[in-house]
């Protein structure tokens, strides 16, 4: 690769031609700010905020998307740029609904964050007319206010790029340009399949989640209600980011102190109950490759991913894996088989899951398979962001809990359990009993690693037992409409894919922690954050899911054989073909 | 937008005709352009109805199709009066006083604010770019009739002879 | 075409009969007279087919039609004078003609044999001698090179092209140059881009030629969207084979064999014209695959606008060409490195291209021998708004702003005096007075805090407000603005907001200071050439029209009586009669005095509705 050499600040640096000027600056701990950057799939040079001086050169140019050349002289903090930064940054204020205080973004928002850096001492320099406000609350898990955007397009980036779901992007044009649905529809009415990719990558509060910790605080407030909690494998992964813990810490025990701390009379971990999704799904393929189903069989845990097949590929929906996602298994097993042990009536029950996915709001909310006619597996879905503002609305000094342990029963998983938190790990956990019990024999090598790591399709064929099965892990759902395509076209052919909506899996959640862009672009997020999950497995004891002894007896006791009977009665579920707008 | 809503009255050679014009361009790059104008030529204008096909037919989102309508002056999402009347708006128009005609216009057939179309759908009015032909400033157009170099006093007449026609 | 012996052939057969239009003979004898009537969207708007209708019936009755040629040409530049006519041999310029008129032509001229004086160009006519008619003041300093064909030839006739000259570029170019030697022409000739930038169009060809790519495309911008501006629209309807001819040219300079004519759908007579004649031109050989033998494929689609002033940047007219809201992107890369569906791409204006056969045959020494050092050969200017002589003109670069405005144009009308000269369209700036007797090129241009734009020039009088003029540019830019980088999106909107207070007496004189620093942002920071030059209306207004501002600001007054909340409507005590008409008309009764009274208005009760002024049957009420 060739190299060019330029200075910046009068600086010497040698970077790979092609780089950009922001990327060649970073490579000396230089930041210069961003605002519609996000590395990939977002690079257009809208928001002018990264300018810089380039000798020679008339104007300042947006060093997000300008080459770097041989000889560049180049100074990013001279009294030009920083007045145009600050003028820039004026501008911008002079259209955001400055309601800081009261905004979920207060304090991690990255146009505040750059206001305090440039001194704006006034924010109404520019003050005058403004459009008519756009509030839509419409879908269920999120709200998308106008008001506060500053038209940097990441959202539109994102959920076309990486998710190929498109409903959102730029109408109108000049000063009227706005992001929005097609003719002016809520995000309930159109294809929205309710990722929240689009809230981890807004860098103000122009998009957020649906709050519904007050939900969660009147049912524990409220004495006839039994509140119970279960919480997603990859939650442990990133709850330390909100209380300033390094990304990639596991804060599983002091997640389950807080938990005890707030008040939830039982502590689940949903890891288990991935566990049982395992003996469900496993029993499915099985039944499915050998018994000559609907092949290829793709997996359902992802709510997103289910509800975009349900809209944009309902031809695959015999495709798709009957069994219920871990969180809605784990409902319908605490209101009936935990119920009844316990002898509370089902009714008073009140599942609070704690999800990295916002539309993990809309999977409660399905009425499609619950396991008690009449009543939601699952009760209330919160995201990671919202179990922290819980933990910090109640008190709990979080970084220095003790580290406690789930309740049971439900509370020890296997390590096949934990991997579903991340893209590969369903696959991995599955093709682990599968093997197994296909074989009858126990695996040397439980880590599939052509199937782990960050990309968005990766492929595989395995030998189990006598046969080959090929198998395809698929995460975003740009990845997912491309390898379903081919397959229409006879260009892929698999027996099992895993997909999962968000690029990197659960880790990368649309309701976890929010990353600036800058972050999200020096550091691979979502792998540090897997890997909690991949330490947690391989220093287990327990590694399959077939073998845990909670799965064993609740089976046993309860359900009889996977895929029959009781267990098919409450852990499985169907899909139906939804209408586009 | 308009807050007026204009229920969709396409009939079924519309659709045939649009369903023919996205056959011919499918596939090509670029196609999206050529085939909204078409369709705005076949509806007369581009409701959701309209683009939704557009969208489905050329396998692209509703989303980028209303935002490449939206864009373009051109493109209208309201349909338009039977008498389309055009004010030229360019540099050598407006010296001449095409703002007073362009209020004149608004004032004789009772339009407010942002309303463009008549309620009787007789006429509807826009201010159009530069035309070129800048030696008749000011000029408007009504149809394919074209006055020039008129004034704000000539407006009421023109009009009248639109209205008598009916 | 096969070969070039084909083209000759043509040239052969139709250049003796059309020579007449150039002052010489019909050596055929074909045809008695020649008359051309100008069909340009001037003319057409006043009513030219109507006298071309007219001018057919007449002379069926006299048995004249097989011995006289009529032809729609494309535009003659007066404009201001439509419908035009001239009838060859005599050259004799009819203007304003109305189909009562045509009778006269053919029984006296056609017929007859005498030109009707009466209705001829009164320029024309000096006593009892008629005059030719380049010896006008319209025409004397014009020099005309990529108008050439305009209003000579039929634009719906291939031959005609080729009658004189056309396709011979071509094929000179095809047969007798490899693509290195035709950019060194281009080069050598010194021409820059008439789009609005001035990059040389050389040097652009060149860059395209070195990059390697199994697919190039040429483009040319015919998305004319400054208002005021109408010379490509003129070339298109005029002379549309020098751009397909062009075009090819530059195809096989890059290497490329597919081009893209993006055309502004508020042109349609001149949209129609380019279908027949890329039609023809495929019909004819010199557009399709190996022309004139020699193994050389080129052909051109057109592509329409859709009404978005942006996409005269180049790179928004590509994203638009691909399907995309037309929104620019950010260069580098440049288009002619990655271009038109990510391809290598040669974009140039209708008159650049219109220049390029002219420069092929005759050499870059002959184009750079008129016009100045870094600005060669001729400029094509639309002249509007306060002249005499509406038109479009073509004059060679460094001819200064006065004897454009004043010997050509024939100065501003009414006896009113001339306040300013806007160039460049929205991009471009005001220039006063003072500043009448720059030599026009593009560099003096920007010095002066204008530019050349495509050549849309708009004269203004003392009736016109500057900061009106200003606001009326930045309102321009704002509904136009694509909105996709915050400097020009929000920044052009609040520049705009500022003017609007300062021109209704709400402003302050720190709003100025403000201004110019807003300016300077603006341009220093957008993304594409629309925000780099949107304040400019601002900023040469400020220059050289402070005081205007200052007196909106200060005295809360509009001089020129433009600005509508800084009027009053006043009672001039000379004309009043005291009829008291006003006072009965007046809706909010503030008009006092009893009849035969000099009446007076009281400011602070009128609404300013002006039903006043309309009334008065003495004028005595005005707005000042």
């Amino acid at each position: 690769m060739s190299m060019v050499n330029l200075k910046i600040n009068n600086m010497d640096v040698q970077v790979p031609a092609g780089t950009t000027i922001l990327e060649a600056a970073s490579s000396l701990n230089l930041k210069i700010p961003t605002l519609c950057y996000l590395k990939d799939i977002n690079a257009i040079g809208a928001c002018r905020i990264c300018v810089v001086e380039i000798k020679g050169v008339k104007n300042l140019a947006a060093s997000c998307v300008y080459p770097v050349a041989e000889g560049m002289e180049i100074s990013i903090n001279s009294e030009r740029v920083l007045k145009s930064r600050k003028t820039n940054l004026e501008l911008v204020l002079s259209t955001h609904n400055r309601r800081c205080l009261s905004c979920v973004r207060s304090g991690e928002c990255e146009l505040q964050e750059l206001c305090k850096d440039y001194g704006i001492e006034n924010e109404t320099v520019f003050a005058g007319h403004n459009f008519e406000e756009i509030y839509d609350e419409s879908a269920k898990h999120m709200v998308r206010d106008n008001s506060r955007c500053i038209v940097c397009r990441r959202c539109v980036a994102v959920c076309s790029k990486n998710q190929a779901v498109s409903v959102i992007g730029a109408n109108e044009r000049g000063f009227k340009t706005h992001i929005g649905c097609a003719f002016g529809a809520g995000l309930g009415e159109v294809e929205c399949i309710g990722c929240g990719q689009c809230i981890n990558v807004c860098p103000v509060g122009a998009i957020y989640e649906k709050d519904e910790t007050d939900k969660v605080w009147a049912a524990l407030h409220n004495p006839t209600k039994h509140v119970v909690v279960q919480t997603a494998p990859s939650i442990r992964t990133a709850l330390g980011e909100e209380f300033g813990m390094p990304i990639g810490t596991n804060v599983q025990g002091k997640m389950a102190a807080a938990l005890r701390r707030i008040g939830f009379k039982h502590i689940f971990d949903t890891d288990v109950a991935a566990d049982f999704t395992i003996m469900e799904e496993a029993s499915e393929f099985i039944e499915r490759f050998t018994a000559g189903g609907t092949l290829p069989l793709i997996t359902s845990c992802s709510p997103g991913w289910v509800e975009y097949c349900e809209r944009f590929y309902p031809e695959f929906i015999p495709n798709l894996s009957s069994c219920k996602s871990p969180q809605q298994m784990l409902g319908a097993l605490i209101k009936t088989y935990y119920a009844k042990q316990k002898g509370i009536d089902p009714k008073d029950i009140y599942m609070v899951t704690v999800m990295p996915c916002t539309a993990k709001k809309y999977e409660v909310a399905r009425t499609e398979g619950n396991a008690v006619e009449g009543i939601f597996d699952c009760d209330v879905s919160i995201t990671t962001r919202e179990f922290a503002r819980m933990i910090k609305r109640a008190g709990i000094d979080f970084v220095n809990l003790p580290e406690e342990s789930f309740d049971n029963p439900f509370g020890e998983s296997s390590g096949a359990g934990d991997i579903f938190g991340r893209s590969g790990g369903v696959m991995e956990a599955a093709l682990r009993t599968a093997s197994e019990w296909i074989s009858g024999k126990p695996l040397e090598k439980l880590e599939f690693e052509e199937i782990r790591g960050i990309k968005g399709i990766k492929e595989a064929t395995y030998k189990v037992g006598d046969h080959e099965v090929k198998v395809a892990v698929v995460a975003g759902l740009a990845n997912a409409s491309q390898v379903l395509e081919d397959i229409k076209a006879g260009k892929r052919d698999y027996h099992f894919i895993e997909i999962m909506g968000c690029l990197g899996g659960c880790v990368n959640g649309g309701g976890q922690p929010i990353q600036t862009a800058r972050t999200r672009a020096m550091v691979d997020v979502p792998g540090l954050r897997a890997s909690v999950l991949n330490n947690q497995d391989k220093v287990k004891k327990l590694r399959l899911s077939h073998e845990s002894p909670i799965v064993k007896q609740v089976y046993a006791d309860y359900l009889g054989e996977p895929g029959k009977g009781k267990a098919h009665d409450i852990l499985h579920t169907h899909y139906t073909k939804k209408e586009r707008f | 937008m308009s807050k007026k809503v204009f229920p969709f009255k396409g009939t079924k050679e519309q659709e045939e005709q649009l369903n023919v014009l996205i056959k011919e361009h499918v596939g090509d790059s670029g196609a999206l352009m050529p085939v909204l104008q078409g369709a705005q030529n076949i509806y007369g204008y581009l409701p959701l109805e309209v683009q939704r096909v557009v969208a489905r037919g050329l396998n692209m989102p509703l989303s980028e199709v209303y935002g490449v309508v939206t864009f373009y002056a051109q493109f209208s999402l309201t349909p338009k009066g039977k008498h389309k009347i055009a004010v030229c708006l360019g540099t050598a128009c407006y010296v001449k006083g095409a703002g007073d005609i362009f209020n004149r216009i608004k004032k004789n057939l009772g339009l407010d604010g942002n309303e463009d179309l008549t309620e009787d759908g007789l006429f509807s009015v826009d201010g159009c770019r530069c035309i070129g032909a800048c030696g008749l400033a000011p000029l408007i157009t009504v149809d394919e009739d074209v006055y020039g170099k008129i004034t704000a006093d000539d407006v009421d007449g023109i009009l009248e002879k639109y209205k008598k026609a009916e | 075409m096969k070969s070039l012996q084909e083209l000759k052939a043509i040239y052969e057969r139709m250049h003796p009969m059309m020579a007449v239009r150039g002052g010489g003979q019909d050596s055929t004898n074909t045809y008695e007279r020649h008359v051309l009537v100008c069909g340009g969207t001037g003319c057409i708007s006043s009513g030219c087919q109507k006298i071309v209708d007219a001018m057919h019936e007449e002379l069926k009755k006299h048995g004249k039609d097989e011995k006289v040629q009529i032809i729609k040409t494309g535009c003659f530049g007066l404009c201001a004078l439509g419908p035009i006519v001239i009838v060859y041999p005599e050259e004799s310029f009819y203007s304003m003609v109305t189909p009562e008129c045509v009778g006269k032509i053919v029984e006296g001229h056609l017929v007859g044999g005498n030109p009707v004086k009466e209705l001829l160009y009164e320029e024309t006519v000096k006593g009892d001698e008629i005059t030719s008619l380049s010896e006008t003041g319209f025409y004397k300093k014009q020099m005309r090179v990529s108008l050439r064909n305009c209003g000579v030839i039929d634009p719906e006739n291939i031959e005609e092209y080729i009658a004189y000259e056309g396709y011979a570029a071509l094929g000179k170019v095809l047969t007798e140059l490899k693509p290195p030697d035709v950019i060194q022409i281009i080069k050598d000739s010194g021409i820059r881009g008439r789009g609005g930038g001035g990059f040389p169009t050389g040097i652009k060809w060149g860059f395209a030629a070195m990059v390697e790519s199994d697919q190039k495309y040429i483009a040319c911008n015919a998305d004319e969207g400054d208002p005021g501006a109408f010379m490509d629209r003129s070339i298109l309807e005029g002379d549309p084979h020098s751009v397909l001819e062009a075009m090819a040219i530059a195809g096989y300079a890059i290497g490329a064999n597919r081009g893209f004519i993006y055309v502004r759908a508020e042109y349609p007579i001149a949209i129609d014209r380019l279908i027949i004649a890329i039609n023809q031109a495929r019909e004819y050989g010199v557009l399709g695959t190996n022309i004139f033998g020699t193994g050389f494929d080129f052909d051109v689609e057109l592509r329409l606008g859709a009404g978005a002033f942006v996409c005269g940047e180049e790179t928004a007219l590509i994203a638009s060409i691909e399907g995309f809201r037309g929104e620019p992107r950010p260069r580098p890369p440049f288009p002619a490195v990655k271009g038109l569906f990510g391809k290598p791409t040669v974009l140039n204006n209708v008159e650049t291209y219109a220049n390029i056969p002219q420069i092929i045959l005759k050499g870059g020494e002959w184009f750079k021998s008129f016009g100045t050092e870094k600005s060669a050969g001729t400029k094509v200017f639309a002249l509007g708004g306060k002249i005499k002589n509406i038109g479009l003109v073509e004059v060679p670069m460094g001819i200064t702003l006065r004897e454009i405005i004043e010997e050509i144009g024939g100065g501003i009308p009414d006896g009113k005096q001339f306040k300013a000269a806007q160039t460049g369209g929205p991009s471009g700036g005001c220039i006063p007075m003072s500043l009448i007797d720059t030599k026009i090129d593009y560099d003096n241009l920007l010095e002066i805090g204008s530019m050349m734009g495509s050549g849309g020039l708009i004269v203004m009088d003392e009736d016109n407000c500057m900061v009106d003029i200003a606001k009326f540019f930045l309102e321009f830019t704002v509904e136009e603005s694509c909105g996709k980088c915050t400097p020009c999106r929000v920044g052009t909107q609040r520049l705009y907001e500022m003017l609007e207070r300062i021109s209704e007496g709400k402003g302050c004189l720190e709003d100025i200071e403000k201004m110019k620093e807003l300016s300077a942002f603006i341009k220093e920071n957008s993304l594409c050439g629309l925000g780099q030059t949107a304040p400019n209306p601002v900023l040469s207004t400020l220059m050289y029209f402070e005081d205007e501002y200052k007196a909106h600001i200060l005295d809360k007054k509009c001089p020129a009586a433009v600005c509508e909340k800084l009027l009053s409507i006043v009672v001039v005590p000379e004309k009043c009669k005291g009829c008291t008409l006003c006072k009965r008309v007046c809706p909010v009764d503030c008009i006092i005095g009893e009849t035969k009274e000099i009446h007076v208005i009281e400011q602070d009760k009128c609404i300013k509705c002006g039903a006043c002024i309309d009334k008065c049957p003495f004028k005595a009420i005005i707005k000042q």
